[in-house]
């Protein structure tokens, strides 16, 4: 079992930096955006590390904070060796925890630092995540310029880059518990049907935290997952009412919430930015919901595995959230 | 639920791709590459009197230059959304596949990047074609002498 209740550790800030996409789809505000997928560099993975470069910056400036109010950052992203992390904080006087869980990265970077924030020298965390979807496509998928069909049920990586500030100062939104989910892999090996790949592991880090917490399903005024999309979110609901009999009403998946109809992104958005932005500039800027559990969804996909025929493995982390 | 049993949900509740269709439209899109082909072969030999051989040889640079410039301007994609594996299959598919990867590692230096990636989708059908070709002519030469 690895749940666990926080006491007084809060998010208090956070900013969010999208593409050009995601600033015209269903998202009710805007904080950042850039007007292409260069960002003013040459390359997809380095406006990649300038979109975490900036967000970081601008939420230290937005605070009046500088590198010395900030004892760690803990982030990453989807970039081989989680590189766009690790060039946008190479210049920064921080001590810096790297991490990876795919798209589970950002509940995985709020667990981390909720846990460094529980003692005492420890005053202030800053996370950070982000995804791109050229720099993504081009490592797992195909060049940027190659087309090929897509099947429905594949997902569309979301641009953006997503900062947050963690202390135990009272704040915005009460990081309230969490429950480190298990890696879960049901067979399917399909790098198109991501969806289908996560939904098993969401599915379970939210029963044994509802059982390790004791808690009921309906405790909650939303459970969003993170990018099943729009079909893996139904496989997911589905499967968790075959398997550990939930049934589940306040359901929303942050993929599929994302984008238009029109935008033709098959089952929606994926990637570690596209749960931190949905819950961000919709969700909790709808002002709606209070207590909201966020489960993040990974599917640790490694081409070479893929190539050789291995199912892939997938992972999901809870984190429940209390909007103050 | 085992992982059979969740194999047989996920397929159950994927929606089924319109295998048909697809492969209909790809037949007419590809269909029409090639009757776009004959009639670009017609006009060179009867306009520029060019023999039938040395007309294919033109026609071939037309369309691969065609492609790799649609590519190149960024188009290609989108027509390949709409036209499905039409125009992946045929040489325009080939150059596409070329141009796309020489695009996506130029940053990555020339040796490093282009020199060693250009190939990275067409590499498998140059030596799955070289084979194929190879055996097939031992096929002819053993029949037909």
């Amino acid at each position: 079992m690895a749940s666990f209740k926080f006491n007084n550790i809060y998010l208090n800030d956070w900013l969010t930096l999208m593409g050009p996409l995601e600033s015209n789809s269903k998202l009710k505000k805007i904080d950042l955006k850039m007007d292409d997928y260069y960002f003013g560099e040459k390359t997809f993975e380095k406006a990649e590390a300038k979109m975490q470069k900036v967000v970081i910056e601008k939420i230290l400036e937005k605070n009046k904070l500088n590198y010395n109010n900030i004892d760690l950052i803990v982030g990453g992203d989807l970039l081989d060796q989680i590189s766009a992390t690790s060039y946008a904080c190479k210049e920064m006087p921080t001590s810096f925890l790297g991490i990876y869980s795919a798209c589970a990265t950002f509940p995985e970077s709020l667990i981390i630092g909720s846990m460094f924030l529980n003692d005492k020298n420890i005053k202030k965390v800053l996370g950070i995540t982000s995804s791109h979807n050229l720099s993504a496509e081009r490592q797992f998928r195909y060049p940027v310029e190659y087309g090929v069909p897509k099947p429905h049920t594949s997902t569309f990586t979301t641009t953006a880059g997503i900062s947050t500030i963690l202390s135990k100062d009272e704040g915005k939104i009460k990081i309230e518990s969490a429950t480190v989910g298990k890696i879960t892999e049901m067979g399917i090996k399909d790098a198109n049907n991501l969806g289908a790949v996560m939904a098993p592991a969401a599915a379970r880090t939210l029963y044994e935290h509802l059982e390790d917490l004791k808690r009921d399903v309906d405790y909650y005024d939303l459970i969003l997952t993170g990018d099943l999309g729009c079909i893996g979110g139904s496989i997911f609901k589905e499967y968790l009412n075959r398997k550990y009999a939930i049934k589940l009403k306040k359901h929303l998946d942050a993929g599929c919430e994302l984008y238009l109809k029109s935008q033709e992104t098959y089952s929606g958005g994926s990637g570690p930015a596209c749960l931190p932005l949905v819950l961000f500039n919709k969700i909790i800027a709808s002002k709606k919901y209070k207590k909201i559990l966020i489960i993040g969804t990974g599917a640790l996909h490694s081409k070479t595995f893929v190539n050789q025929k291995s199912p892939i493995p997938a992972i999901a982390h809870a984190v429940s959230l209390e909007v103050i | 639920m085992n992982k059979e049993e969740y194999k047989k949900l996920v397929k159950q509740m994927s929606p089924k791709e319109p295998k048909l269709r697809n492969a209909i439209v790809a037949f007419l899109a590809g269909g029409s590459v090639g009757f776009i082909g004959e009639v670009i072969v017609r006009i060179l030999m009867e306009s520029f009197s060019l023999a039938k051989v040395d007309a294919y040889a033109w026609l071939a640079f037309i369309i691969i230059l065609f492609a790799t410039f649609m590519t190149a301007i960024g188009k290609f994609d989108n027509i390949v959304e709409k036209a499905k594996c039409g125009l992946i299959i045929p040489t325009t598919g080939f150059a596409h596949s070329v141009q796309s990867a020489a695009i996506d590692y130029k940053k990555d230096g020339l040796v490093t990047g282009i020199g060693a990636n250009v190939f990275k989708l067409a590499g498998s059908v140059i030596i799955y074609g070289i084979i194929s070709a190879f055996f097939l002519v031992l096929l002819k030469v053993v029949l037909y002498g």
